[in-house]
């Protein structure tokens, strides 16, 4: 993508808007009308449904949410497993951040930008604000992020009311729309850490899940991203 | 569980998730983003990520885990080798991938 910039704050939400409709908006509508439809299927409501889209903000959480509501899980079990499937925030929020350190100076606005995260919208962010000036990256990045909620509210509720008209296998394509889409939105990923990191975390994933389902996540990504870090480190300073 | 009952359970998830999110906040203002420490928590980010996408295609929960790991696999390969041929096309490789894997599925089934 060729590094573009804007003449003005508005210009630079506009234009965070218009990149959001070119795939984002759209894989997230649909991978959330997977999660409507799962939701209502686990009996959730219509408006626990979309308050979680909302507010949790992140598709793992929310099908382990209303999975393990369904299946009866006791509630330390499903807040435990919420809050792990969705432990990437912390590494995304301290890597995103500093982006927003001088375009934002007001501290209490980082704790709403943080909220807007999702990897969608963490990955473009990533992406395109340190190509801007500082004082563009915020307003392009709520742009994109808020189109995204939107889409995310919008794809839940219709996924939710079509639930008895789809099929399970729709319901299913759904649902598996997501890693099939950050699998290629990671195939892309150029800078040599990352790709590191990417390799190393897609074979732990499943192997540390099998050890433990539950703190599996959290021990790929300590785990994987300090090997990673070494690896990239030790051919840092061979290339020096 | 009642209707108060969900949502306080909805609120705890909720909760649970913005932790993570509030503490990213604290400690990304108390590390130099040029420093090694960065690296490592990008590092961890990307880890973490591929570990949970490839979980889920690999060992998914719910009703995805009773379809064949093949499904899954071979349909992301195809998303993934249609966004590579078509100019790195994300919406078409997205799509594309999934379709393969709903016909597979439909067959299965029979129809």
């Amino acid at each position: 993508m060729p590094a573009k910039t804007y003449a003005t704050p508005g210009a630079a939400f506009a234009g965070g808007v218009g990149d959001a409709f070119k795939v984002s908006v759209w894989v997230v509508f649909a991978s959330m009308t997977g999660f409507g439809s799962l939701a209502r299927d686990s009996g959730l409501t219509l408006g626990v449904s979309m308050v979680s889209s909302g507010a949790i903000w992140g598709l793992p959480g929310q099908i382990a949410f209303a999975e393990l509501y369904a299946t009866g899980a006791p509630v330390l079990a499903i807040i435990l497993a919420v809050s792990l499937a969705n432990v990437r925030f912390l590494p995304m929020t301290v890597a995103m951040m500093p982006l927003f350190r001088e375009g934002v100076k007001n501290r209490a606005w980082h704790y709403v930008l943080a909220q807007l995260a999702s990897v969608n919208t963490w990955a473009a962010a990533m992406r395109v604000c340190p190509h801007l000036p500082h004082e563009l990256r915020a307003p392009y990045y709520v742009g994109f992020s808020i189109v995204c909620m939107l889409a995310g509210l919008a794809g839940t509720a219709t996924g939710f009311v079509l639930a008895v008209e789809f099929p399970p296998v729709v319901t299913l394509s759904l649902v598996f729309l997501n890693p099939v889409y950050f699998t290629i939105v990671f195939a892309d990923v150029r800078h040599r850490a990352g790709v590191i990191a990417l390799l190393i975390g897609a074979v732990g994933g499943p192997l540390f899940y099998q050890l433990s389902p539950d703190w599996g996540l959290l021990a790929t990504g300590a785990i994987g991203g300090a090997l990673a870090y070494l690896v990239d480190r030790i051919l840092r300073r061979r290339h020096e | 569980m009642n209707d108060i009952g969900l949502w306080l359970l909805l609120i705890l998830a909720i909760g649970s998730t913005y932790v993570w999110r509030g503490l990213g906040v604290v400690i990304s203002g108390r590390i130099n983003p040029e420093g090694e420490a960065f690296r490592v928590v990008s590092c961890v980010a990307y880890a973490l990520l591929a570990g949970l996408i490839s979980r889920m295609i690999v060992l998914p929960t719910g009703a995805l885990a009773e379809t064949p790991v093949f499904d899954r696999v071979f349909s992301t390969i195809v998303g993934v080798g249609v966004f590579f041929l078509f100019k790195r096309n994300v919406l078409l490789g997205t799509f594309g991938g999934v379709a393969v894997f709903l016909v597979l599925s439909v067959m299965r089934a029979g129809f």
